[in-house]
């Protein structure tokens, strides 16, 4: 049973390898530079990670039914700025309101097109990811539109010595561990991920379920374009651009599948940090910008690696046997 | 859970069935079938592949609608209009490839369907009372596991259990076991059978459909045998014998014809030899010639490693042992590339899925095995007009029925002018050996008989033909020779000379017959 125990280990080393990767990253960074193990250093890492793990939290429902959101980028951009142009003023908890129910807008349209005209996820989102960034920029004039002070200083306040987009992140993250642990609708979603037919089969109605992951997506999105306002102060018509790159790596870096039924919004939150980890390592020990972009997609496409490797190693550790073999 | 039917008198069926008739495309494969299932007694459904076993299951289970028949249920006519229906009255199908989700524990696989809330009316789940009620599902199958584990660790017993688990909890009366041993250790098969005993106990009737005669003499109360959908023995188990059920599964169907075979195999260099090639899980010691001009037929059941061991040969799948050579050279490591290259073809059993593209013209399927053959010249350019020739030619030669190869698509084309589509694209490659996997599952008898034809004069030529086919009276038509396998292993071998269909069958139920169990 040699083989079959040598093949565990490879499977415990990949399944953990974004963990792995976590620690070698802290270390290298942590000798080149003295302030990045900094406990200041590290809650500046979680506060500007906020957005990010916000929106990747509405992705992992998607990515745990199969499915893929490109247009998160567009849809905070697109929520967002309606807040930045007629909500001056307002209590910053209406604007939370007013762009979740875009966000929750455009994600519905998302899953109307997806799920009842039929388009494929990726080619659905790819052309909403268009529509939205051309509405918000025809709203903008394509100018650059500052947010309200009461944004700002959102992202300024903090309470219980943690900074307000660390609490509204929190929050958005134990709504969607309790939703996807603790309820009838989490464990369908995961049913609905593994294995449709069978979903079907068991009476679930895998088209509400389908439906509801991407309206979730949505409104993640435009709560995570508002944090992300509260530290950028203005949206330029660059506000969420390409956003969908870094979301999507967050939750397969924290182990959620891009083949559906695996993963958790636990494991998105730390594929977050990670990410957010070496653009500030990076920072810190003072690399060339234009290296940021070629480091983040090198670890990215690792992470990818990992999950079609531990996939098809899954696949074959579960292979239907014909014949038994006796030892 | 279950409740006992006090006032039900002893004979009372719990579910007769009554006239059953229905067709496919306008091939009839139930034919006025009819059972009865009795509280705490288990009925055996055999037959042959296509007898119309699953058809009738799929009927109880709401999955089809009878064209004609009845069912009755508790006294009640039952026409469930799909498989909630089926659900809801109590009827539990544990199917072969179970339907279980392995990213889930035990105990959220018994509920998906519905949990129990913690306050009405809110989404939370009363995990305690989750736990709970596992527990004593758990128990009352007596199997020995935490309610949390993963369905992905259990073993394919256990997932087997798990599923009698959930049937118990949806309050199934009946229980309908789709070839539940074939993947089961002894130890589990014994386990499975003691819990079948208590079902009973608890007053379930229960369906056990299974290839293993030694089971269903043991285990079961009553016998149906069907084949060619129709109900051609039934009777109580103690009536029966291993053999007469083998006798009657066997019996006659109607006269095929085949055409005549001509030629004769040819003596020296076999085009493929097997040497006790083996894959852990799928086939063992599997040895063999094809010699040139040899018809060669591979018979078993369905999961006997028939179109395991042809994957492998493909190179589609991996193997840890033993040689393969073509025209007496090693094919190492096959991969279909390879196997292509060294002349051999492949016929695959789910034309739909793997033979053809559907939605592109007759002509591009014809060609597009053979495309590099037509490349030539600078830049390696396709010779468009020396493949369109060819590609006529070889849909002339097969017979496809369509006026033009360019224009008609293959969806458009009957399931027996699809077949000749594939096997025309490989004959454009004038292959070595040629295999062969199901080639007249699901078409006419006119397509069938043209099938056979392209096989006997591909053997004419020289070339090497296996054919896998779950029809004994087919192959016996059409082979040289036939090998019966039986879990992954070569039972039997029979000489056109010998050729006898109840010893073949025999050999396919290797484990009933010779062990009585395993």
């Amino acid at each position: 049973m040699s083989l079959a125990d040598s093949r565990k280990i490879r499977l415990l080393f990949l399944q953990n390898a974004p963990l792995i990767l976590f620690l070698v990253l802290v270390l290298v960074f942590g000798s080149l530079s003295e302030r990045f193990l900094s406990p200041t250093n590290f809650m500046n890492i979680v506060t500007q990670a906020a957005h990010i793990a916000i929106i990747a939290i509405g992705m992992t429902f998607v990515l745990l039914v199969a499915g893929i959101d490109l247009s998160v980028g567009a849809n905070m951009y697109a929520s967002c700025i309606v807040v930045a142009l007629y909500m001056k003023g307002w209590n910053p908890v209406f604007g939370f309101a007013v762009a979740g129910f875009l966000g929750l807008l455009f994600g519905a349209v998302n899953a109307f097109v997806i799920t009842r005209l039929r388009v494929p996820a990726f080619i659905a989102t790819l052309a909403t990811l268009f529509v939205g960034r051309a509405i918000a920029l025809y709203l903008s004039g394509v100018k650059m539109i500052p947010f309200g002070k009461e944004i700002l200083l959102l992202g300024r306040t903090t309470w219980l010595g943690l900074p307000v987009p660390i609490w509204i992140f929190l929050l958005v993250f134990v709504i969607a561990w309790v939703t996807l642990r603790l309820t009838t609708y989490g464990r369908q979603v995961y049913a609905v991920g593994a294995d449709p037919e069978a979903a079907a089969k068991a009476g679930i109605d895998v088209r509400r379920i389908l439906f509801s992951v991407y309206c979730i997506a949505g409104v993640c999105a435009a709560i995570g374009g508002l944090v992300s306002a509260s530290q950028v102060a203005a949206a330029s018509s660059t506000f969420g651009f390409q956003k969908e790159f870094p979301v999507i790596a967050a939750a397969v870096l924290g182990g959620t599948s891009l083949f559906g039924g695996r993963g958790g919004v636990v494991g998105t939150v730390f594929g977050a940090i990670l990410i957010q980890t070496v653009e500030n390592g990076l920072v810190m020990i003072n690399a060339d910008p234009y290296v940021y972009p070629l480091v983040v997609s090198a670890i990215i496409f690792i992470a990818v690696l990992v999950d079609s490797l531990r996939t098809g190693m899954l696949e074959r550790l579960e292979r239907r046997k014909i014949r038994v073999e006796t030892a | 859970m279950f409740q006992k039917q006090v006032q039900a008198p002893v004979q009372a069926p719990l579910l007769a069935v009554r006239g059953l008739c229905k067709s496919f495309f306008g091939v009839q494969v139930l034919h006025d079938v009819g059972f009865e299932l009795a509280p705490g007694r288990v009925l055996g459904l055999i037959g042959e592949n296509g007898s119309g076993k699953s058809t009738t299951m799929n009927i109880l289970g709401g999955i089809h609608q009878p064209d004609r028949g009845e069912m009755v249920l508790d006294g009640q006519p039952y026409r469930p209009k799909g498989p909630k229906d089926a659900e809801a009255t109590g009827i539990a199908f544990i199917h072969q490839e179970l339907n279980l989700f392995k990213n889930l524990s035990i105990e959220e696989n018994l509920f998906i369907g519905g949990f129990p809330k913690l306050v009405r009316g809110l989404p939370f789940i009363d995990r305690r009372k989750v736990r709970a009620r596992a527990k004593e599902l758990l128990a009352a199958i007596d199997l020995d596991l935490d309610p949390a584990t993963l369905v992905s660790r259990l073993s394919q017993g256990e997932r087997q259990l798990v599923e009698i688990a959930k049937a118990l909890g949806a309050d199934a009366r009946i229980v309908i076991f789709d070839e539940p041993t074939t993947s089961l250790t002894a130890r589990e098969t014994e386990r499975l059978f003691g819990q079948i005993q208590r079902l009973k106990g608890r007053g379930i009737a229960i369906v056990y459909i299974s290839h293993i005669l030694s089971d269903v003499m043991r285990l079961t109360d009553d016998i149906v045998v069907l084949r060619d959908g129709h109900v051609v023995a039934s009777a109580p188990t103690r009536q029966m014998t291993v053999d007469k059920l083998i006798t009657s599964m066997v019996g006659r169907t109607i006269d095929q014809i085949y055409p005549p075979r001509a030629s004769r195999p040819r003596e020296g260099q076999p085009v493929l030899e097997v040497e006790k090639l083996t894959q852990p899980g799928m086939i063992k010691d599997v040895s063999f010639q094809v010699r040139q001009g040899e018809v060669v037929g591979i018979s078993g059941l369905m999961g006997s490693g028939r179109s395991e061991m042809a994957r492998i040969l493909f190179g589609l799948d991996p193997y840890a042992s033993g040689r393969i050579l073509v025209d007496g050279q090693p094919l190492e490591r096959p991969t279909p590339e390879a196997a292509m290259a060294r002349g051999i073809a492949f016929l695959t059993e789910d034309r739909r899925a793997e033979g053809l593209m559907m939605d592109g013209p007759i002509a591009d399927n014809l060609a597009l095995p053979s495309l590099p053959n037509f490349a030539g010249g600078f830049g390696r350019l396709i010779e468009r007009t020396r493949l369109g020739d060819a590609v006529e030619r070889t849909g002339r030669d097969v017979q496809v029925n369509a006026r033009d190869f360019v224009q008609t698509l293959v969806k458009n084309l009957s399931g027996g002018n699809q077949q000749k589509v594939v096997i025309g694209k490989w004959l454009l490659r004038s292959p070595r050996l040629f295999i062969l996997d199901e080639p007249t599952r699901g078409i006419d008898v006119g397509a069938k008989y043209e099938v056979y034809k392209i096989i006997n004069e591909l053997a004419g030529q020289g070339t090497g033909v296996l054919v896998i086919s779950s029809e004994i009276e087919e192959l016996i038509g059409i082979c040289d020779r036939i090998l019966v396998m039986s879990h992954g292993e070569i039972r039997a071998g029979f000489d056109r000379a010998k050729f006898d269909r109840e010893r073949i069958m025999r050999s396919a139920m290797w484990d009933s017959v010779t062990k009585g169990g395993r």
